[in-house]
């Protein structure tokens, strides 16, 4: 569904990625894993159309997407929950829900949604940054879900969270897989990521340096632990 | 006489409509001043130069045309809105990575060869612009003589406020606007065409100056130096009201021009440098302005 090859790209002078090669079929979880400015969320915003300059080849079902601005990329059908969440200050719950335009059919509708976070339903009309973190991560997927993207790239959707909340995501992730929508998900928790995810990708100094199937991820503890130095 | 506070009534009544019908041009156009600077951070120096240019165009279409006022009103705004376009498609569009002297510049320039092209084609002392047949005349409300052209100008300019602020605030444009003007790169990853939006944005603002315009253009002559004269005290409101602030600039707008309308009966040596004082004074208490949220 996504082929990314050679990708490069640039901060100003700083060269983050230098030719990163991956492929995300249709239908699984696929996980970034790496250390901190290994350039996992680069890639995620070079996907995406938000770095300043890139190169190379993105192919989203089979179209070269590296020459498009990030509307049309979106229109493509590719969702995005950035690291940061994204959630508007200016914009209630609702409004945060319903900014993302819808980009094809096959979106989750609003009961649908209201079932999977129950707590979005409840704090509709409360303004998106008074939500705590769990919710308003919560918030920044679920908006996702409801456009019809078939291509969700959830960068780091755990991070900072209580365990509970940690739990409810996975749950999400799987179900939202089930619905036949596609991941490609970062992670620095592997612990997570290998309950939820079909294949992970490593990553360092702005190159997927490894790829280990999720059913081969306990055989390769020890080089995984060495990658990620934990 | 009927007085107030030792002041005959229809001076002070005559001061207070005086103020609110400039208070309704501030609001105006300090709106469509927070509306540009909130989404594309450009001050935008024309806007004067636009607000003339919509009484010109309403001129013009009667002069030539003998298009009347009521569609004026429809159709100056519109003019005005896409000779925006044209202005930011062409100029200000290149300088948003650029430092904000270089819009100020920019729009300031514009203004200047705006109001010179005016200038030299119709002189500087105006021209007179007759008041709709439907508004001629005055209603007699026992205390004052209200002019009912006047009245329509308040009460234009209010709804036209009310509908801005209900369209940016309580719609899903609005929304998306609202949202790009905090992170316009994630609005734009989200499907949103934001350059057009920033376009329309634009456009949009400097059709609230156009029609500003053409509701002046009966009770000041239309002249080049129309914008001219507002404009100082228009960036003083929005200031007051805090940059980018909606709300601000229409309650600033109107309640400022009443304060000034006000200084003039009760002490006219300072109803020219009053906005300025309170400017000062809101500026030392609260440094972002009335409404405005400190960065």
């Amino acid at each position: 569904m996504l082929e990314v090859r050679d990708l490069n790209a640039w901060y100003g002078e700083s060269h983050i990625l230098q030719g990163v090669d991956f492929d995300v079929p249709e239908g699984e979880v696929v996980t970034l894993l790496g250390r901190n400015g290994a350039g996992k969320t680069t890639t995620m915003k070079s996907i995406m159309g938000l770095v300043p300059r890139r190169s190379g080849s993105i192919r989203f079902k089979g179209t070269e997407t590296i020459g498009m601005r990030s509307d049309q990329i979106a229109m493509s059908g590719i969702g995005i929950c950035p690291e940061e969440r994204g959630i508007f200050a200016s914009l209630n719950v609702t409004e945060n829900l319903m900014l993302p335009r819808r980009v094809g059919t096959g979106g989750l509708d609003l009961p649908t949604i209201y079932a999977l976070f129950p707590n979005l339903k409840e704090r509709a009309s409360s303004q998106g940054t008074k939500l705590s973190g769990g919710e308003q991560q919560m918030l920044a997927i679920a908006r996702i879900l409801r456009t019809g993207a078939k291509l969700l790239l959830l960068d780091e959707p755990t991070e900072g969270l209580a365990p509970v909340i940690v739990q409810q995501i996975g749950r999400t992730i799987r179900e939202i897989k089930q619905r036949g929508f596609t991941v490609l998900l970062v992670e620095q928790n592997f612990r997570f990521a290998a309950t939820v995810a079909d294949r992970h990708y490593v990553m360092d100094h702005g190159r997927i340096i490894d790829m280990i199937p999720n059913a081969a991820l306990s055989a390769n503890m020890g080089k995984l632990h060495e990658y990620l130095g934990v | 006489m009927f007085m107030i506070l030792g002041y005959p009534a229809p001076l002070l009544f005559g001061q207070l409509l005086l103020g609110l019908i400039n208070g309704a041009f501030y609001a105006l156009l300090s709106l469509g001043l927070a509306v540009i600077f909130g989404m594309l951070n450009i001050v935008n120096f024309a806007h004067g130069a636009l607000f003339m240019l919509g009484a010109f165009v309403a001129w013009g279409m009667l002069e030539y045309l003998g298009i009347g006022y009521w569609w004026a009103l429809v159709l100056a705004p519109l003019i005005v809105g896409a000779f925006g376009v044209l202005l930011e498609k062409t100029l200000i569009s290149r300088l948003y990575k650029l430092d904000h002297l270089y819009g100020l510049l920019l729009t300031f320039g514009l203004a200047l060869i705006i109001e010179g092209l005016a200038r030299n084609q119709y002189g500087s002392s105006g021209m007179p612009y007759r008041i709709p047949d439907l508004l001629q005349g005055a209603t007699n409300l026992g205390f004052m003589f209200l002019p009912n052209y006047r009245a329509w100008v308040v009460v234009a300019a209010a709804v036209m406020c009310l509908v801005t602020w209900l369209v940016i605030e309580k719609t899903s444009l609005g929304a998306t606007l609202r949202a790009a003007t905090e992170n316009a790169p994630l609005v734009q990853a989200f499907g949103v065409n934001v350059p057009r939006m920033i376009t329309l944005t634009y456009a949009g603002g400097v059709a609230l100056a156009g029609f500003a315009g053409v509701l002046a253009a009966p009770i000041y002559s239309v002249n080049p130096n129309m914008g001219e004269n507002f404009i100082i005290t228009v960036f003083a409101v929005v200031v007051i009201g805090g940059m980018g602030s909606i709300l601000g600039s229409i309650v600033t707008g109107f309640g400022l021009g009443i304060v000034e309308g006000l200084t003039k009966v009760f002490y006219p040596q300072g109803s020219a440098t009053v906005i300025f004082v309170v400017m000062v004074i809101v500026l030392l208490a609260r440094p972002a302005g009335l409404f405005g949220r400190a960065a």
